[in-house]
């Protein structure tokens, strides 16, 4: 049970993860995005080969950078999602699971973001 | 007697009335156009949470080898897959023009005993999501 | 152009009502009134029973904010002729429980207002001898703009936040926060970081940015807000990398 400290303690550090998060998701998800979600399938540009992509993603750089980006976007989500759930569906009384849900679950895919980049191979 | 205590069933008496608490409806964000574009600007987060699920299986289908490289190619572009990125794509646009948009608002920069105008400051971060694109459009396709 | 204008007024008598119900009085129209002249005129002549405050009538006390048309606005500073010939909705400031009539209960406004400590706050006052406290245009520029706050409500019947959290400070609270944090003279930033902090005072805040668009005195609350959340953040890393300096 989150006592009125433990609150204080950690809400500056969970706004200031969604704020880095919501900055590193402005940045670089558009292009992305927009790259191998539309531009590639849609036959726009030529789709990277395997060798390449896989050459690319394994650089550590590129490991780090897709780690942070995967890391601090999930908070951002959760942080705002969490504040959507309570403003938009007044359900603050159930305000344990939700925080549950939106932590727990950015944690979970932080988690397999960092076992999928440590082990690429 | 503060507000806080004015709960359950209140009763009118010659010395407190009965206040009158109207309860805010669920739908509030439809009352005002600001309202719901505040409400569709935070949806967005679902959005980039959904774009990193994406990445993470494209990372897991890269590290299992051609084939499953091919399988997320594959998926990517079936036509659901591709309405969803297209409604996604948008959601984050919106997200990175807002994000731009509202950073002045909590950074005050002070150069030479002025405040920098928010224009400068949305400019600025405007410039790094041009060079922050034009850097990682160049490694992708450079990959090709 | 017409001679009069209608004003659905919401009633509320807790001796008599359950509910509010609305009341439509017809008053002159003038190109040069306000509402709270229409409304004055409504006292005057035709129903001495409506309830309502106001004061200065030229937006410097904060008295007079009620809701024109669902939007929260001084009545003082709100014109018939924006609105006419259609008839005006007034009713009493959202979010807010409602007293009698127009008239709403601020003491939750007014109990936040004070639990930030809105006045200079020094470890060691000066002496009287040692002259004033001084301050350059800069350091005035600083805190001016949150400085401008009437206390009329407006913002907190803008933010759906205040309307749904009895935890949140509310937007003038906090700009007033931080309006003496960012004065030179002050030196309570730590203190007043404890009490809006501890409270889930300024965290509920999701920028929804009406009480800046609300405001009658351009204070931009929301930005406060913001650089105060910034701040509270910073000052955290601070703690936890270099728990030594104590401010």
């Amino acid at each position: 049970m989150k006592t009125k400290t433990t609150r204080r303690l950690v809400e500056p550090l969970l706004w200031s993860l969604f704020s880095a998060g919501g900055a590193v998701a402005a940045l670089s998800l558009p292009v992305l995005l927009f790259l191998f979600g539309l531009a590639i399938p849609l036959g726009w540009l030529e789709a990277p080969n395997y060798e390449a992509m896989h050459g690319l993603v394994q650089q550590p750089l590129t490991r780090v950078s897709l780690f942070v980006i995967c890391w601090l976007a999930l908070f951002h989500w959760a942080h705002r999602f969490r504040y959507t759930l309570y403003d938009g569906l007044q359900i603050k009384h159930l305000n344990e699971v939700i925080t549950v849900f939106c932590y727990g679950g950015a944690l979970l895919g932080t988690g397999v973001a960092g076992y999928l980049l440590w082990n690429f191979r | 007697m503060n507000s806080g205590e004015m709960r359950g069933a209140p009763v009118y008496t010659e010395f407190h009335p009965r206040w009158y608490r109207k309860r805010v409806s669920t739908y509030w964000w439809l009352w005002k156009w600001s309202y719901l574009r505040f409400v569709l600007r935070e949806i967005s987060s679902v959005f980039v949470a959904w774009f990193v699920m994406v990445v993470l299986a494209l990372i897991a289908g890269l590290s299992r080898g051609p084939e499953a490289y091919s399988a997320w190619q594959e998926w990517m572009r079936h036509p659901a897959v591709i309405a969803v990125n297209g409604v996604s794509f948008f959601f984050v646009l919106v997200h990175a023009v807002t994000w731009f948009n509202l950073a002045p608002r909590a950074m005050v920069m002070r150069v030479g005993g002025k405040g920098l105008p928010d224009a400068v400051i949305a400019g600025a971060n405007y410039l790094a999501w041009a060079i922050v694109s034009a850097i990682l459009g160049w490694l992708v396709l450079r990959a090709g | 152009m017409a001679e009069t204008i209608q004003l659905e007024v919401t009633r509320y008598a807790p001796e008599a009502d359950a509910e509010p119900r609305v009341q439509t009085f017809e008053a002159p129209y003038r190109p040069d009134w306000v509402v709270l002249d229409a409304l004055n005129y409504v006292k005057d002549k035709l129903d001495g029973s409506l309830s309502y405050r106001w004061s200065c009538r030229m937006g410097i006390c904060g008295s007079c904010g009620m809701m024109v048309n669902g939007e929260p606005k001084l009545t003082c500073a709100t014109f018939l002729a924006d609105y006419a010939p259609k008839p005006i909705r007034v009713e009493p400031l959202r979010y807010f429980p409602v007293v009698h009539d127009l008239v709403i209960e601020m003491s939750d406004f007014l109990r936040k207002l004070e639990g930030v400590k809105p006045w200079i706050i020094r470890k060691e006052e000066k002496l009287i001898r040692e002259g004033e406290y001084l301050q350059t245009p800069e350091q005035l520029d600083a805190y001016k703009q949150f400085s401008m706050c009437i206390n009329c409500m407006l913002c907190y019947a803008a933010c759906p936040v205040y309307g749904l959290d009895p935890l949140f400070t509310g937007p003038a609270a906090i700009a007033l926060a931080q309006r003496y944090n960012m004065d030179s003279r002050d030196q309570g930033a730590a203190e007043r970081m404890g009490i809006l902090s501890q409270h889930d005072g300024i965290w509920g805040c999701t920028f929804v940015g009406e009480c800046t668009k609300v405001c009658p005195k351009n204070v931009d609350p929301a930005g406060a807000i913001q650089q105060y959340k910034l701040s509270a953040a910073k000052e955290w890393f601070r703690s936890l990398l270099m728990p030594w300096g104590a401010r």
